[in-house]
């Protein structure tokens, strides 16, 4: 079975294409049979190869397709890899997938662009697949690409609102921008080691370049987490992600939440011997994702749209993956991506049930007191965020800890990124605490009406589900990465790592059921009105852009729209004219001007003859 | 004698084309078509069957020396007091610009054929005699006979923004005449010199580019001659600051006229590049490579500025195309294995490409009768397939992996990083504003509401055939790219490009 390994990307990319082809004049059943079905299929089929990969006791597996390119030295294929961490990738990609396409054929119905939806979504999931799937850099940097592209398409889907459609471009966009400087990371990693295959550049870089890092070590890397940055929109460029919410619900879930944002921790894990040769940028990984993880908390508490308070959370706990890649704690760090594929995935499409239950409603303050509306989404709601706050039992709890854990022992700086963790641990409670509050509890001032349907719920049980036992899996990922040695922190401090951030939750209780705090008073005055609005506005991040940036850019392309190059040419041609026009005009056929201009021009002869 | 056949063949049916006009003014088409069919038909057995055409003999090519493999060579006096000579010669480069060529020939007869009406015969007498000049232009190999056709890819061309353009066509075809011209008769000074320099060594009079190569000229004026030469195909290419009769000889142009331009024309400057500037002046390119690079990297990014400011799509499509070949120009001055084969891809792929974009563009100027995009918005919801084939066309040019254009651009950025990393890194901005002006064209024309409540046809059937048809070789490009690139190692290796192994 494992041959069949090729058919994983392949199946999807079908059913993006039986969906494109039929231009939309499918119905509604066969294409959601073929969009759901096809997504289905590849987890079955990566389920049987992936349980024969097991079996076989196999480090890797690959499986040569055909070469793409070859010029000169340089070489790729299309080779698939295959080996413990691609392994739990390609199940989440199939597995949540499948879950969430099901659950989109429920929340897409009666939208006329239904077939149209997914296609995209089956194309995402194919170079989804091949991202996590390729053995080369370049082969990576093609699923990079497309699933930037699906991202685009999808946010953009609803093109009507020209809101949407300018929230697509700016993803887009941004993410570019680490997209070109991962292409020079290449480029450079070619320049130096020959070769864009994952596992001999590795490897020839670690017999060439001295273990405690080296300006060529520390240039790629560097170049390589500009890509992950903006993928995994961790600062300095995360801004595009809250404007991805603007796209229909599923999509957030698969690609902002459980897959392509994580394409940046899987990227780093994947070139984790390269980090390991630059320690200086492995522990700036770590910092960023601490900073993001805090700024992001911030952020989402002050938020009243419930689809960017979760994607807030995401940037957040994206944060929590590369402290844990920072520290060292690459398979934790593959751990969270997972768990978080599972509450996260819950969440948002629990937050899709929601706004169909309020009738397209997603401002958490028109909401309130839903418990009884909505007892099916109240209670997985709450699984997720039991999930996301890491209470303990729950999937989020084992994978978290373990960041914790390790962040904590690391001796080279791991202990400040374990304070932020930590802090970050409390915010979490507090955000997702109030969210799930403000939704459920306190005053209803709107009704609101359970969708029911098994191609709803029935997703949402399952990564319920998930989100419970999740942390009991053990993910076949510890050959691919380097021993790190087992932390048991003391009973105390196990203590404070658990009990500390259930104060957020208690605040929370306390600010918005109990009334503890008026909140309106809070952000009226001076202090707070502009810390609410320096953190809603991402600490101002945006508006930075936008004048450093964007603006410039845009006022100089609007000065130049005529091309000033071109007056250059037109400018000669009027000088022809107007000389042209001169010398002409002198020819004005009377006698008496030409016998004026000959006689001056006589004089004028002679009186420089007589002054020389 | 089959590269000749296939000029005759065009020049016959435009001339057949011209006079069938007498029949009926849908006669000429016909004709025209007949051409091109046969042509393409000829080309197709040039590529999968070669010795049926008894090609590929090596004896021809014995007695011109070691030129690399030419597949088919012809050599014929024509002057030969003056050592002028008719030598045509194709190789896995030429031949595959000559497909392109061909290719988009039969690409640009569908846009025409339901927007050309008027004077027919004489339309289809000027687009075939142009493409039989491309075709002349990439198989010369005597520099006069190169020139010659230099210009007869030009005249017909001018006739056609001339006649059959848009409201301010005598001004774009002048503009592009006037350009074209005077970067020509640089050449044309250049060639005689470095014809006369060669006589001077050797006491033989010839314009053979076999003979010319390796000329050694005086110090103080061999940068000129070679100048003479960048400057006649960087304004064909078009680089900046030569690059303005582009933009309004695209958006005057009939659509026909465009797909040629862009998909074709500018690919003869590219072609002049890489197969007379660097190779005659081999020291002269080595001393001026940083700056065509610097040149390449200033199109990509200052041509992708204007471009995003643009509201005319046609105007705006016709920046992008500057952008591309910035792209084509930082790679033949990086001048090594990658760098060159990216110039090759992005030039197939650049022509397949934009010659679909402006088919689209012209297709929508043809049915709203407007290019601004400010009074377009919508339109997706009312002409999906043409929506999607923007969509695919442009994602292509974006640069998206798995299309052509990108396999072009990351060999070029490749190859020109190993020669010069801060050229490169700037090059690379332009991942980020082609993405910029690319989506921006999207949002303007198929995003957003329908205000202004426009109506049109989606597409033809032969719109539909043209556009698939070159999104499967864009595919094919993407995917595949080893069939191009196999193609034209032979001919780069012979240029003295090393592959290293």
């Amino acid at each position: 079975m494992l041959d069949l390994l090729w058919l994983v990307p392949t199946i999807p990319l079908i059913g993006s294409l039986i969906l494109i082809f039929t231009q939309g004049k499918l119905p509604e059943v066969p294409a959601g049979i073929v969009g759901a079905g096809s997504i289905g299929l590849a987890f079955v089929v990566a389920l049987l190869a992936g349980i024969d990969f097991l079996q076989s006791d196999l480090p890797v597996f690959s499986q040569t397709l055909w070469t793409w390119m070859s010029v000169g030295n340089f070489n790729a294929g299309f080779t698939l890899y295959l080996d413990g961490v691609s392994l739990v990738m390609m199940f989440i990609i199939t597995g949540i997938g499948f879950l969430i396409h099901v659950y989109a054929t429920g929340y897409m119905h009666d939208d006329p662009g239904f077939a149209r939806f997914f296609s995209y979504m089956n194309l995402f999931v194919s170079a989804m697949l091949i991202l996590v799937l390729g053995d080369n850099l370049l082969l990576l940097f093609m699923g990079w690409e497309g699933v930037g592209l699906c991202s685009y398409l999808l946010i953009g889907f609803w093109y009507t609102d020209s809101y949407n459609g300018y929230c697509a471009r700016k993803a887009f966009v941004v993410t570019r921008v680490g997209d070109a400087s991962m292409a020079l990371g290449l480029f450079l990693l070619f320049q130096n080691v020959g070769t864009l295959n994952i596992q001999e550049a590795m490897q020839i870089a670690q017999g060439q370049w001295p273990a405690g890092g080296s300006n060529i070590a520390t240039a790629i890397t560097l170049l390589l987490l500009g890509g992950a940055v903006g993928k995994s929109a961790q600062l300095p460029l995360q801004t595009w992600l809250p404007d991805a919410m603007a796209g229909p619900t599923p999509i957030s879930a698969l690609i902002h939440a459980a897959t392509m944002v994580t394409a940046g921790v899987y990227l780093i894990a994947r070139t984790h011997v390269l980090y390991l040769l630059a320690p200086e940028v492995q522990y700036l990984v770590g910092v960023i994702g601490a900073i993001t993880l805090l700024m992001a908390g911030f952020t989402a508490l002050v938020q009243s749209d419930i689809k960017k308070v979760l994607a807030f959370s995401t940037m957040s706990q994206i944060g929590y993956m590369f402290l844990a890649l920072g520290v060292g704690a690459w398979s934790s760090a593959i751990f969270h991506l997972m768990t978080h594929a599972f509450f996260k995935a819950l969440l948002f499409l629990t937050a899709g049930s929601i706004i169909l239950g309020m009738h397209h409603e997603q401002n958490i303050f028109k909401m309130g007191g839903l418990r009884k509306d909505l007892p099916w989404s109240h209670a997985l709601f709450l699984i997720g965020t039991l999930g996301l706050v890491a209470f303990p039992g729950f999937s989020g709890f084992f994978s978290k800890e373990e960041i914790l854990a390790t962040a904590m022992s690391n001796h080279e700086g791991g202990y400040i990124l374990y304070l932020a963790g930590l802090a970050g641990a409390v915010m979490t409670y507090l955000y997702s605490f109030r969210l799930y509050f403000l939704v459920f509890y306190g005053k209803k001032t709107h009704d609101g009406h359970e969708v029911m349907g098994l191609n709803l719920q029935g997703p949402l049980v399952l990564l319920a589900v998930l989100s419970v036992v999740g942390g009991f899996i053990a993910i076949p990922v510890h050959e691919v990465f380097p021993e790190v040695e087992e932390h048991h922190p003391s009973i105390l401090a196990q203590a404070v790592m658990i009990l500390l951030p259930m104060l957020g939750a208690v605040v929370a209780w306390w600010v918005f059921i109990k009334g503890g705090i008026d909140t309106d008073n809070l952000t009226a005055s001076g202090i707070g009105k502009a810390l609410h609005r320096f953190w809603f506005t991402q600490w101002g991040m945006d508006w930075l852009y936008d004048k450093v940036i964007v603006a410039p850019y845009v006022g100089l392309a609007r000065l130049n729209r005529n091309d000033f190059i071109d007056s250059i040419y037109n400018g000669t041609a009027r000088l022809a004219l107007v000389l042209h026009g001169l010398v002409s005009d002198t020819q004005t056929g009377q006698l008496r001007w030409y016998a004026l201009t000959m006689i001056s021009g006589v004089l004028l002869l002679v009186s420089i003859g007589v002054l020389l | 004698m089959i590269l000749v056949w296939l000029m005759v063949i065009l020049f016959a049916g435009g001339i057949g084309a011209w006079l069938a006009e007498s029949r009926g003014a849908e006669h000429p088409r016909a004709v025209a078509l007949a051409a091109i069919l046969l042509d393409l038909f000829l080309v197709i057995l040039m590529l999968v069957a070669p010795d049926t055409l008894g090609l590929g003999t090596a004896d021809t090519v014995a007695q011109l020396g070691q030129q690399g493999e030419w597949l088919v060579l012809l050599q014929a006096d024509w002057i030969p007091r003056f050592g002028v000579s008719f030598i045509f010669g194709a190789d896995g480069l030429g031949l595959m610009l000559i497909a392109l060529t061909v290719f988009l020939g039969l690409v640009s007869l569908g846009a025409a054929w339901g927007e050309i009406h008027e004077r027919s015969g004489f339309f289809y007498f000027n687009l075939l005699w142009t493409l039989a000049g491309v075709i002349g232009v990439f198989t010369a190999l005597d520099l006069f006979l190169f020139f010659f056709f230099w210009e007869v890819m030009l005249i017909p061309m001018y006739f056609i923004i001339a006649i059959w353009g848009h409201e301010n066509k005598e001004y774009a075809a002048m503009k592009f005449f006037i350009f074209t011209q005077v970067s020509g008769l640089l050449m044309l000074l250049s060639i005689l010199v470095l014809v006369y320099f060669h006589y001077d060594s050797t006491q033989q009079m010839t314009f053979s580019y076999f003979e010319l190569l390796g000329t050694q000229l005086p110090d103080n004026i061999s940068m000129w001659v070679m100048l003479g030469f960048f400057i006649a195909f960087a304004t064909k290419l078009p680089a900046v600051p030569v690059h303005n009769w582009l933009p309004d000889a695209h958006s005057q142009a009939p659509t026909a006229g465009s797909v040629i331009l862009a998909g074709i024309l500018l690919k003869t400057g590219a072609y002049g590049l890489l197969r007379f500037t660097v190779p005659l002046f081999p020291a002269e390119s080595v001393v001026f490579g940083p700056y065509a690079m610097t040149l390449g990297v200033i199109s990509i990014l200052y041509t992708a500025k204007v471009a995003f400011a643009q509201t005319d799509l046609k105007r705006l499509i016709a920046y992008t195309s500057v952008s591309h070949m910035g792209f084509v120009l930082l790679g033949i001055y990086a001048w090594n294995a990658q760098a060159v084969q990216g110039a090759v891809m992005t030039m197939l792929a650049h022509g397949f490409s934009a010659a679909a974009l402006f088919m689209l563009a012209g297709g929508l100027q043809h049915r709203i009768h407007t290019r601004d995009m400010d009074k377009m918005g919508g339109l997706w919801g009312v002409a999906p397939q043409m929506a999607f084939m923007a969509m695919f066309f442009t994602v292509a040019a974006v640069g998206m992996p798995g299309l052509g254009n990108f396999v072009g651009e990351f060999l070029v950025l490749l190859g020109s990083f190993q020669v010069s990393h801060t050229i490169t890194a700037f090059a690379a901005l332009g991942l980020v504003v082609a993405a910029v002006y690319s989506l921006i064209v999207i949002q303007k024309v198929f995003f957003g509401k329908n205000v202004n409540n426009l109506k049109m046809a989606d597409l033809s059937g032969m719109e539909f055939l043209c556009l698939a048809l070159m999104m499967i070789g864009l595919i094919w490009m993407g995917m595949y790219p080893q069939t191009m690139l196999d193609m034209a190692q032979p001919t780069l290796q012979s240029l003295n490009i090393a592959f290293p192994g």
